[in-house]
């Protein structure tokens, strides 16, 4: 086990490097730069600008300064906003954009583990159909759309929820956002619990533990959930990066101050710097979920293991 | 004639049948999979509605009385009009949005039909080529795949699109260059098991090189998970679009698509509801219909699947 983790840990290491080198070659092979404002500068001050940000050297040189300076934890200042570094940017809007997604994450997962349980238990019956049409509507309506009508119902007509904005500490601006990012998740992990559940309980275990007259709670909380649990598990992680990703376009609709509202203005000055520092760290993100997750699978299921 | 005995006259009678065509016909893999799809009710009734989605969206505007970025001064920010002929009412610039909607529509479909094209040519070629070759071919090329996996996606899409400029063509490119990883995926799992069978030995046993096999040996025979993986893609390619466009990143003014109507639709839409119902009841019933037909396209194609 150990050594496949090690294994495991060290072939993520190249892949981070090489993602990093493509993100940064995309990124300046791009034509415009940041300083390609509404008025052009004076040459000498776009000179003197561009050599502070290291832009006048050549493009290789460049790239070993960023990746020595990653490596040493610095993500580089921001070219467009004055005096202000990726990471204290980052600093700023990351915890939020993460209580964002990982609320919505704990509580999606919740609602979908039991979701998905009731309806299998209740197949063909009424509970079973009100969850496949609510999934239904969660996968079908993309995101910007569900949150602009529920905007307007629950934030404008019934007025039970702000539509939208930020004050400090105020869970009530947080509900709908949360709902938006949370139900598509909600409804990706019940369909999966369902399914797999459906299968659980047609195994010979199942039948066994019923034949030998365990109740039906029992039978479930014994020898049907955790079974049913291990394809649920193998989403988790991809479900957590989908949702971090996700966040960015939830705090853009609803004027939240996460990382998000940062990077698409970014992307549209040409602000390399936090473009790329944005980009690298979801990238790790992502990463270490994929980790986990594998690692997670290798200790349910030894047969990974040695491949 | 002589010697004929019982049996023999069974089979000239079945010979004879079979010349006259009134044999009792096999049934192929594609008919059976047809009938299980008809036999679907959802699937088929999807197959109709997207049908007539796109007639309406290509043939309807030429018979819709206003242009689409033609500006009717006397009806700025109306409600449906039938006397006039705004069926959806006018947006502020006083423009019809039903001729609106329809140009959105046609454009959402143009950049769904373009990219699924590119994702599935290239996931189809790249997934074969590192089935097929395996060993170090296959590993490097899917720890390609994997390192794009692990790039945010939509964060890649944003970069490619605010870089390289706000060209409809390339919009539809870089959609299709990102969704074909999963199709990549897919076809190398199938390839691998493929290239077992014994008609791709009886293939490199003519004499028939690497490209050969995999273009007209493996590729046909691939069709089934392509189709229905394709088909669950367009759904996804439609709103990575609708979304590009909602953050003003896609299609350009006075071009509109979906998503495009949408956002200018949703701030508007406590005074102005039209404006985000009609694009709105467009998208969503075009993805409910394509999610339909992908699922009955799975359970018709690959029953053990289910």
């Amino acid at each position: 086990m150990l050594a496949y983790a090690f294994r495991r840990v060290l072939s993520a290491i190249p892949i981070a490097l090489i993602a990093v080198t493509v993100c940064f070659f995309i990124l300046r092979l791009a034509p415009g730069g940041p300083f390609d404002g509404e008025r052009a500068l004076p040459p000498n001050v776009l000179a003197n600008l561009r050599a502070h940000y290291n832009l006048d050297q050549p493009l290789v040189t460049q790239y070993f300064i960023y990746v020595w300076r990653l490596l040493h934890g610095d993500l580089g200042p921001s070219m467009v906003i004055e005096g202000f570094s990726v990471s204290r940017l980052i600093a700023i809007g990351f915890p939020f954009t993460l209580t964002l997604a990982l609320t919505a994450f704990v509580i999606a997962t919740a609602v979908g583990l039991l979701a998905g349980m009731i309806a299998a238990v209740n197949q063909n019956k009424w509970p079973d159909y009100v969850l496949v049409l609510g999934v239904m509507v969660g996968v079908i309506i993309p995101n910007f759309l569900m949150a602009a009508l529920l905007q307007l119902w629950f934030g404008v007509y019934l007025k039970w929820f702000p539509a939208g904005g930020w004050v400090n500490g105020s869970w009530m601006h947080l509900v709908l956002p949360v709902t938006v990012l949370a139900w598509p998740h909600a409804g990706r992990i019940s369909r999966l619990m369902r399914g797999s559940m459906i299968e659980v309980l047609g195994t010979n275990y199942v039948r066994t533990a019923r034949s030998k007259g365990l109740g039906e709670r029992l039978v479930l909380a014994r020898h049907a959930i955790k079974p049913a649990l291990i394809p649920v598990v193998s989403y988790l992680g991809p479900g957590l990066s989908y949702l971090l990703t996700g966040s960015l376009a939830v705090e853009q609709i609803f004027g939240l101050p996460g990382i998000g509202k940062y990077f698409v203005t970014a992307a549209l000055n040409r602000d390399y710097g936090i473009v790329l520092g944005t980009t690298i760290l979801y990238m790790f993100i992502i990463l270490a979920l994929n980790l986990i997750v594998d690692l997670v699978y290798a200790w349910l299921d030894p047969k990974v293991r040695y491949r | 004639m002589a010697g004929i005995t019982g049996k023999d006259a069974i089979l000239t009678d079945y010979a004879n049948k079979l010349a006259r065509l009134d044999a009792p016909k096999g049934r192929s893999l594609t008919q059976d999979a047809l009938r299980r799809l008809v036999r679907n009710k959802a699937a088929v009734v999807s197959i109709v509605v997207v049908v007539l989605i796109v007639l309406v969206a290509f043939i309807g505007p030429y018979f819709v009385p206003w242009g689409y970025s033609q500006v009717d001064w006397s009806a700025i920010r109306k409600p449906p009009d039938f006397d006039k002929g705004h069926f959806f009412g006018t947006d502020q610039n006083g423009r019809d949005m039903l001729a609106r909607v329809l140009q959105g529509t046609q454009m959402s479909l143009i950049v769904a039909a373009v990219a699924t094209v590119v994702s599935v040519a290239i996931g189809v070629v790249y997934g074969a080529v590192a089935g097929y070759f395996g060993g170090r071919v296959d590993a490097v090329m899917m720890r390609i795949v994997d390192i794009m996996y692990a790039l945010p996606y939509i964060l890649f899409v944003i970069i490619l699109v605010v870089m390289f400029g706000r060209n409809p063509v390339l919009l539809f490119v870089g959609i299709g260059a990102i969704e074909w990883l999963t199709m990549a995926r897919i076809v190398r799992g199938q390839t691998l098991s493929l290239k077992e069978k014994e008609f791709v030995e009886a293939a490199r046993a003519g004499g028939a090189g690497p490209f050969t096999i995999i273009l007209r040996h493996i590729v046909p025979n691939l069709t089934g998970p392509v189709v229905i993986y394709a088909t669950l893609t367009i759904p996804e390619i439609i709103i990575a679009e609708s979304f590009l466009s909602y953050l003003g990143l896609g299609v350009q003014e006075p071009q509109t698509s979906l998503g495009t109507l949408i956002s200018f639709g949703a701030p508007v839409a406590e005074v102005l509801p039209w404006m985000l119902l009609a694009p709105a009841g467009v998208l969503v019933t075009l993805l409910l219909c394509l999610t339909y037909i992908g699922d009955g396209l799975r359970d018709a194609l690959d029953p053990k699947d289910r």
